[in-house]
């Protein structure tokens, strides 16, 4: 049962289910929970997304404002509320990463911001932006960011260099195969994870939690590296 | 119940329909023309009246200052927005309009912001119903195109609050195509719907799983549709008749209008023939003919088509699909029947798109599907639920006028994002929260929806307070925020101003002057039917006087007959429609006799084999009770 919480329906006076009545189906008061518990999840990260889908159908079924167009303010109100919970909730834990991160963040990390509208805002307000290269990415970052200058300098005069073209297109690709394999390592890292969430010690916990906060650092590090690389290509 | 029946409207750039459930189908109501189109054209007649659909559309080539189409391509926008629109659509601004203003549309000497105008196409369509069920319309379901920002949104439930309509949900165009599409076939699987309208292009793509409808992506442009070729072959008409015959007709409107219906005429033609021949009478007598082939348009209309393209790869992109993984692709919107089109469609998803719907009405159909949804569901919709995105992402400016997103496009909406802000100045009390929607990076190159200033915040060194900011994007699409200082717990009192749209007092006001309007235009209508009809019993007790069958009534049926037209002719010219209703049918009453009586005359003239002459040909059997109650409508 969801969250494992429950209180007596407003309308009915039954025990209920977190977000509706299991009795007389009707929308509950909004209790505000994090997206695992709102789904009765543990915060484990190896969840079966069809199962996820099958649950938010379901929930969507008894939560939507559809299904309350003609009820009281209040009750439209609360399926309001409820419903943009479980499509926030649904959205952040079937994507692994967005899942991955969300963890993160309820474990108290506050993960480097890598996002282009930081790049940007560091940019514009001349800060420096706080963005690590991982070390063993450093030779190839540099290379690749002359790489990106050298293209950029052709596009505006209006030149073509077909090499250059084709190293750029290998080192995306090296950098994607690259992320690919952060994945795999990632889903090793979510399995320790849910091991040692039931039995293992705080001590322990950190250091998988760690590995995950430098993991998807990286990741997003590559994922930064690509779409630039994507721009310099179309533009 | 018949008062809560909700009905479903394609507010279409070209066309707009109303439609319901009728029992497991849904269907459009047609309007007293018999027609299910009502075009989206306003004009105000001789009396200042206004008009809408195929009446109105005879006006635009008559006194075209008088009328304006196309109006859904002005709603949500302002000034600086539609320069484009105003070199290409016959649109005239209100000399007076402030900067900063909602746009206002001069129709002869008075002027009406779009959601006005679009209002009075809704409120044809409201009378369309309510004629038909005999019974008052008051809630209705929307449409509008799925790549509509917030403010276009907003400007849309404004019309339908002036119309005097509940405007109980906005459905996408191509997400209501969907359930209409749907609603017969128990199917699972993924579906695109490629929607070129009048104006608009969208594309979305859903995932149907038993019965929920689940948008996956969704892109467009909602300036793009059949009127951009119109206005292509309209210049190419008009560069030729400039170069063949020397003159320059574009200032000309009359004439404008005139060619753009022949083009119009001539492109669908040109969907179903190789070639179409055009002979327009210009002014001056002059003849414009000219020889379109398929060919040709097909190259003029090439560009506009093409730009369907880009839309399309990014929402297959968005979605995380390939062009292959599509079952099934859907064609809504009239322009999706150009072949060009259709061509275009096949070769993006490589297979047949699915022609069986009329791209005309389906997503009148399917508003009404959702309607039903609403109104508790039926037999045939009870499993159907439509889980739909917001086509844009919702962001809030930050230091050095970059966007951030918090929320991102193609989120199934209701959807939700928190943000905490805090003070700068020690015993600073406002916060001011600029909020806009699109995907570029840059606050000035998104789209500005509206500037919200916190307020009553308690006095605190800087840093201190905490304010958490709740921004909810609703099931229709549109934004609501609000906010809460946290160590306070106070609620935060919001100011907002939007920046395209009308404010709650704006659109109150009208809602106020349109029920006047309404009222006064009903009233009018009333008055002149009633006097007309007036007129034609009068006229008819001229003629029964004249006729054998007077002389056969008994000499109080006479008098009777005598006083109540004395009585009807002295109510007939005042503005009492309800006294004049009374006189005519107490008088018709009177008058049943007689034209019993006049009739069997008839009768037995032509049994006798007379020749009748004229008056007996006019109040014979055929012409039925001479004294029946005129319709008007």
């Amino acid at each position: 049962m969801p969250g494992g919480a429950t209180s007596t329906c407003w309308s009915c006076g039954t025990m209920r289910a977190e977000h509706f009545c299991s009795a007389c189906g009707k929308v509950q008061p909004p209790v505000p929970v994090d997206y695992f518990t709102f789904f009765g999840l543990p915060r484990k990260l190896e969840i079966n997304t069809a199962q996820l889908e099958k649950e938010f159908y379901a929930l969507n079924r008894k939560l939507h404002p559809d299904v309350y167009a003609s009820a009281p303010a209040q009750e439209r109100s609360w399926s309001l509320e409820q419903s943009s919970l479980l499509n926030d909730a649904y959205r952040t834990l079937k994507d692994p990463i967005r899942r991955t991160e969300y963890l993160l963040r309820l474990e108290g990390v506050e993960l480097e911001e890598q996002s282009k509208a930081a790049t940007e805002k560091a940019r514009s307000t001349g800060e420096t932006k706080k963005q690590v290269v991982p070390p063993d990415l450093l030779e190839e970052v540099f290379e690749l960011n002359m790489q990106l200058e050298e293209l950029r300098a052709q596009k505006k005069l209006g030149e073509d260099d077909p090499a250059l073209l084709e190293e750029l297109g290998k080192a995306k690709m090296a950098l994607e195969e690259k992320s690919g394999n952060l994945m795999s390592e990632l889903q090793t890292y979510w399995k320790d994870w849910d091991r040692e969430f039931d039995s293992s010690t705080d001590e322990n916990r950190r250091k998988t939690r760690d590995q995950m906060v430098d993991l998807i650092n990286r990741r997003n590090y590559i994922r930064n590296l690509v779409r630039d690389v994507n721009e310099a290509l179309e533009n | 119940m018949a008062t809560d029946r909700i009905v479903g409207i394609d507010l279409g750039t070209t066309n707009s329909l109303v439609a319901y459930m009728q029992g497991d189908t849904p269907a459009v109501i047609p309007g007293e023309d018999g027609s299910n189109l009502v075009p989206s054209v306003v004009a105000l007649d001789e009396n200042n009246q206004t008009i809408v659909g195929n009446s109105a559309r005879r006006s635009l080539i008559e006194t075209p200052d008088r009328a304006v189409y196309s109006v859904k391509r002005l709603m949500g926008r302002g000034v600086d927005d539609v320069q484009e629109e105003l070199k290409l659509f016959p649109f005239r601004l209100a000399d007076d309009l402030q900067p900063g203003e909602v746009l206002r549309i001069q129709l002869g000497n008075r002027s009406f912001n779009p959601p006005e105008i679009s209002a009075f196409i809704l409120r044809q369509l409201k009378r369309n119903a309510e004629r038909f069920f005999g019974a008052p319309v008051t809630k209705a379901v929307i449409t509008v195109p799925a790549y509509f920002n917030d403010t276009q949104r907003q400007a849309t439930k404004d019309a339908g609050r002036i119309a005097g309509l509940d405007v109980l949900r906005l459905v996408n165009e191509p997400t209501a195509a969907s359930l209409a599409y749907g609603l017969d076939k128990k199917k699972n699987g993924i579906i695109a719907v490629y929607d070129l309208g009048g104006g608009t292009f969208d594309i979305s793509i859903l995932k149907l799983h038993d019965g929920i409808f689940e948008v996956i992506a969704t892109n467009g442009d909602t300036h793009l549709g059949g009127d951009d070729i119109d206005n292509l072959l309209i210049a190419v008409a008009l560069d030729d008749i400039r170069g063949d015959m020397g003159i320059d007709l574009r200032r000309n409107g009359e004439a404008v209008q005139a060619i753009r219906k022949a083009v119009i005429d001539a492109k669908i033609a040109l969907s179903s023939q190789p070639s179409v021949k055009l002979d327009l009478e210009l002014p001056g007598g002059h003849h414009y003919r000219r020889e379109i082939t398929r060919e040709m348009f097909e190259q003029l209309a090439q560009p506009v088509i093409d730009r369907t393209v880009g839309p399309t790869k990014q929402a297959l992109k968005d979605a995380g699909l390939k062009p292959e993984q599509i079952d099934e692709v859907v064609l809504v919107g009239g322009s999706t029947r150009i072949p060009k089109v259709r061509q275009l469609v096949q070769d993006i998803f490589k297979r047949t798109p699915h022609t069986d719907l009329n791209p005309d009405e389906v997503v009148a159909l399917g508003a009404a599907v959702q309607a039903n949804i609403l109104g508790g569901g039926s037999e045939a919709t009870k499993e159907m639920l439509l889980l739909d995105v917001t086509p844009l992402s919702l962001g809030i400016e930050v230091a050095g006028g970059v966007t951030d997103k918090i929320i991102l496009r193609n989120s199934t909406i209701p959807a939700s994002a928190t943000q905490h802000y805090t003070t700068q100045v020690d015993g600073q009390t406002n916060v001011a929260i600029h909020v806009l929607q699109g995907e570029r990076e840059l606050a000035k190159d998104c789209r500005s929806l509206a500037r919200f200033e916190l307020k009553g915040i308690p006095p605190m060194p800087a840093g201190m307070p905490r304010i958490e900011v709740k921004f909810l994007i609703d099931a229709n699409g549109i934004l609501h925020v609000s906010a809460r200082e946290q160590r306070s717990g106070k609620e935060s009192e919001i100011e907002v101003q939007p920046s395209y749209g009308l404010t709650d007092d704006q659109v109150e006001g009208m809602l106020l002057e349109s029920f006047d309007f309404a009222e006064e235009d009903f009233r009018q209508r009333q008055i002149i039917e009633a006097r007309r009809e007036a007129d034609t019993i009068l006229a008819a007790l001229e003629k029964g006087r004249k006729n054998d069958a007077w002389s056969k009534l008994r000499t109080n049926e006479r008098n009777q007959i005598g006083k109540l037209e004395t009585g009807l002719r002295s109510v007939k010219d005042s503005d009492d429609y309800q006294s004049i209703r009374k006189a005519i049918d107490v008088l018709n009453q009177a008058t049943t006799r007689l034209a019993e009586l006049m009739m069997d005359t008839a009768v037995a003239t032509a049994l006798k084999g007379k020749a009748m002459d004229a008056t007996n040909l006019e109040e014979g059997p055929a012409a039925g009770h001479p004294m029946a109650k005129a319709e008007f409508k």
